[in-house]
């Protein structure tokens, strides 16, 4: 099979900083309350640290604010859009554009069956098919640096590292087996800034997931080799400590556009 | 033999450019990682599946005067599996066990390797193998999604015993989480026949919980991290080698060890209480290196062999003789010899009694006391309807934990269900009737027409695999939640229900 894929969308962290929004004053300042548009929450602006960078990479990447899906795409959702759109039911999409175990746990082409509730987040769906879904709709998937800077806040508190107990419960997820069937998307705890689910549910596809700097060698990836093997400067590994982020980068470098992942799914993000 | 793994930064640098720059190509996929020209045509080699073992056990000897191409599955899997006595942990495995498959190859084959990781896994994991030589010993061109498998092939030019184990960031934490294990590779001529081959690792384990908490316990980066460990085991699990599980052998046999550390941080001191090693073929190497050993030393990521010919009966212990581990972390694991006595030499047994706490024949003796009385006291329990109040409270709170996690999505959480397509626990005339069906429903699934509250319902709900307690937990839940008043579904109950229905 074709694995070879357009690198769309990598570059856009980038240019969401320079771009510069004019917009919602308030969301970029203070946080008054999670606002909510249709399922959304305003994810105000702020900076992504990425956890493995370059030296001449900037320690933080501005985000300009946005608005992103509450909790990932339900079965029932992604039902409709097939509904919609034949091309991407199971037996009639292109296999350059999902593999063999696209939508594996549904009944039918158009049937959920038990495997897959109807409230529960849509899984095994390739990047295309979730691109595909969300453009359908005119949102988009939000990129690693929109992603992580929704997903670094507690429950509690915009810094989910500073808020006791809640790395801990991040890093359990990792290791407690996923249940089988999976539940209902949304039942998550919000976190500061309204969204549910992002770190304990399933992973979610991003917009620019192949930009992740981790080969699979994990001791040969720059910074990590650099710090934990020949104990060089602080260049390159944020915090080697964050398990979770490593498993987060390394997730997103093992997968190609075209795979359907079991525990995989996604949200959508707009731009306001 | 392998690549050292310092490169200078700018080599660093220009490696992060390159993966940030271009879109991800399969460069890396099917990579062979040999030598050009060293190894024959593979096409021309007669085909093999090698035959993988769980530990204690080892492959057959190699028997072959030829290279051979050797296909190797390996499939990783993760599972909740148990640790000790009532703690259970989440292990990360090469093929459902720790320590992983025994992988035995012979000098100048061509491996063809396929890494499987189950649909099931959480996290993408891959395999470096030492036995490799080529950056990384695998572990890029091995890199795979949950659901996904990945093919990469090697000639094995180095015999040796070589661990291998996950290199996926963060790599302490995979490898305490199991993933490691022992690749053989014979050399041409083969080892020197023996009576008896085992293969034994250890490792550590960072639980959250002290050594001994109950519960499934999860992985603490922080004790990963200043290597302070309260688990360290032999084979995955306190007492996987005591007991039935010991290894065992016969006066006048000698008995070959693999043994190897997977770590991540420890280095053992490997000692047979009551043994002297015949032989050591120091770090996994291939010469019979040094003779008449007490302990040898193992690094982390290191192997050794050791032989010995066992004269007298008893049970003989393996340590780590950095001795807290064994004795108070689990680092212990036992040999026992039967046969005809020589009455010049001591006996095994008195050693049993000094070192091994808990796991001794003794311990094992000592926890048939403790489950005793602990039956005693459930019973007292139950006869006392205020304490047995307070029980049941507690497993309403444990139950209602498996429910929000394995039921709700279709019974939904107020127990109504869905009209027509899944039937309502609350009020459930289904449910009252029968508690035995119910227990049954849950652990083997249920499917097909039944009627409740006079409405039918043809649907499936699939099989659980659940705990005993945790069945028990979720039932009395369910018949005591919405209004339900069903009384209680208690462990034994599961237990009886699960034999009925083997
Ligand atoms: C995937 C959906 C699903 C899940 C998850 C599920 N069930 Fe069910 N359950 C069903 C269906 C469907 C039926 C009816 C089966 C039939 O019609 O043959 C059922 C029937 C039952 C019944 C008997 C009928 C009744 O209403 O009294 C009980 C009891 C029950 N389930 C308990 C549980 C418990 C406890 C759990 C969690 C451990 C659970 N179920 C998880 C779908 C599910
Ligand atoms: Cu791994």
């Amino acid at each position: 099979m074709a694995r070879c894929f357009i690198p769309v969308g990598w570059q856009q962290a980038g240019h969401l900083a320079l771009v510069g929004f004019a917009l919602l004053a308030t969301l970029a300042t203070t946080r008054a309350g999670p606002a909510t548009q249709a399922g959304m929450t305003a994810i105000p602006a702020g900076t992504y640290r990425p956890l493995i960078r370059s030296q001449d990479e900037p320690a933080e990447i501005s985000v300009a604010p946005f608005w992103l899906d509450i909790r990932p795409v339900t079965n029932a959702e992604y039902l409709a859009f097939v509904q919609a759109h034949p091309r991407w039911r199971r037996s009639q999409v292109s296999p350059l554009f999902a593999d063999s175990g696209y939508l594996s746990d549904w009944a039918g082409d158009l049937e959920l069956g038990p495997s897959a509730p109807v409230g529960a987040p849509v899984v095994r769906v390739s990047w295309f098919a979730a691109r595909a879904y969300a453009r359908a709709i005119d949102k988009r998937l939000p990129t690693i640096a929109e992603w992580e800077r929704a997903a670094a806040a507690g429950f509690t508190q915009s810094e989910g590292a500073k808020e006791p107990g809640f790395p801990a419960q991040v890093l359990a997820w990792f290791t407690q087996p996923t249940p089988q069937p999976l539940p209902a998307a949304g039942s998550g705890r919000p976190n500061y800034f309204g969204a549910r689910d992002l770190l304990t549910l399933v992973w979610e596809w991003v917009d620019d997931f192949n930009t992740a700097m981790v080969t699979g060698e994990s001791r040969g990836d720059s910074g990590l080799d650099r710090n934990l093997f020949c104990g060089a400067g602080a260049a390159g590994i944020r915090d080697p400590s964050d398990f979770a982020g490593f498993m987060r980068a390394g997730f997103r470098s093992s997968v190609r556009a075209s795979y359907s992942v079991p525990n995989l799914g996604f949200r959508c993000a707009q731009s306001p | 033999m392998k690549n050292p793994t310092c490169p200078r930064p700018g080599a660093a640098l220009l490696f992060v450019a390159l993966v940030a720059l271009l879109p991800r190509l399969d460069a890396a996929e099917g990579t062979v990682l040999a030598r050009p020209g060293v190894r024959p045509l593979a096409a021309d080699l007669p085909v093999e599946t090698a035959v993988l073992t769980e530990a204690p056990h080892v492959p057959p000897r190699i028997t072959r005067q030829h290279a051979a191409k050797v296909i190797v599955n390996l499939e990783v899997r993760e599972v909740v599996k148990r640790l000790a006595d009532g703690v259970e942990y989440t292990f990360w495995t090469y093929g459902g066990n720790v320590p992983g498959s025994f992988i035995r190859v012979r000098e100048g084959d061509f491996v063809e390797f396929h890494l499987n990781n189950h649909p099931t896994s959480k996290v993408p994991h891959n395999i470096d193998l030492h036995a490799v030589t080529g950056p990384g010993g695998g572990a890029a061109s091995s890199f795979t999604a949950p659901g996904h498998s990945s093919q990469f092939s090697f000639t094995a030019l180095n015999p040796g015993l070589y661990v291998y184990h996950c290199a996926t960031a963060p790599v302490p934490m995979h490898i305490a989480n199991g993933m490691y294990g022992l690749i053989l590779v014979d050399p041409k001529d083969g080892m020197p026949p023996v009576d008896r081959e085992y293969y034994v690792m250890q490792g550590e384990i960072y639980t959250a919980g002290r050594h001994g908490e109950g519960g499934l316990q999860n992985f603490d980066p922080m004790k990963a991290e200043d290597e302070r460990p309260p688990y360290v085991v032999l084979n995955g699990s306190v007492g996987a080698l005591v007991g039935d599980m010991a290894l065992q052998a016969k006066v006048g046999e000698t008995v070959r060890l693999y043994f190897g550390v997977g770590g991540p941080n420890l280095t053992s001191s490997f000692h047979v209480i009551g043994e002297i090693f015949d032989t050591v073929y120091v770090e996994g190497g291939v010469l019979p290196a040094q003779r008449h050993v007490q302990t040898t030393m193992v690094p982390a990521g290191g192997s050794t062999v050791v032989e010995f010919k066992v004269e007298v009966p008893g049970t003989y212990i393996l340590v780590d003789h950095s001795l807290s581990r064994a004795f108070n972390k689990g680092a212990l694991g036992m040999l026992k010899v039967t046969g005809a006595g020589n009455a010049l030499t001591y006996s095994g047994k008195e050693i049993d009694e000094v070192y091994i706490g808990q796991a001794s024949d003794a311990g094992f003796a000592a926890s048939k006391r403790e489950a005793e009385l602990m039956a005693q006291k459930e019973a007292a329990i139950a006869d006392n309807p205020r304490i047995a109040g307070f029980t049941k409270e507690i497993q309403l709170e444990r139950g209602r934990k498996v429910f929000l996690t394995s039921c709700f999505a279709c019974h939904m959480a107020n127990g109504e269900g869905l009209p027509a397509v899944f039937p309502p626990l609350a009020g459930s005339d289904f449910l009252k009737a029968d508690k035995d069906r119910a227990i049954k429903s849950v652990i083997k699934g249920l499917s097909g027409p039944i009627t409740v509250n006079g409405k039918p319902y043809n649907n499936m709900m699939p099989p659980h695999d659940f705990t005993d307690d945790q069945v028990a937990d979720v039932l009395t839940f369910a018949m005591n939640s919405w209004g339900n008043d069903f009384g209680a579904v208690s462990v034994s109950d599961v237990k009886r229900v699960r034999a009925e229905n083997k």
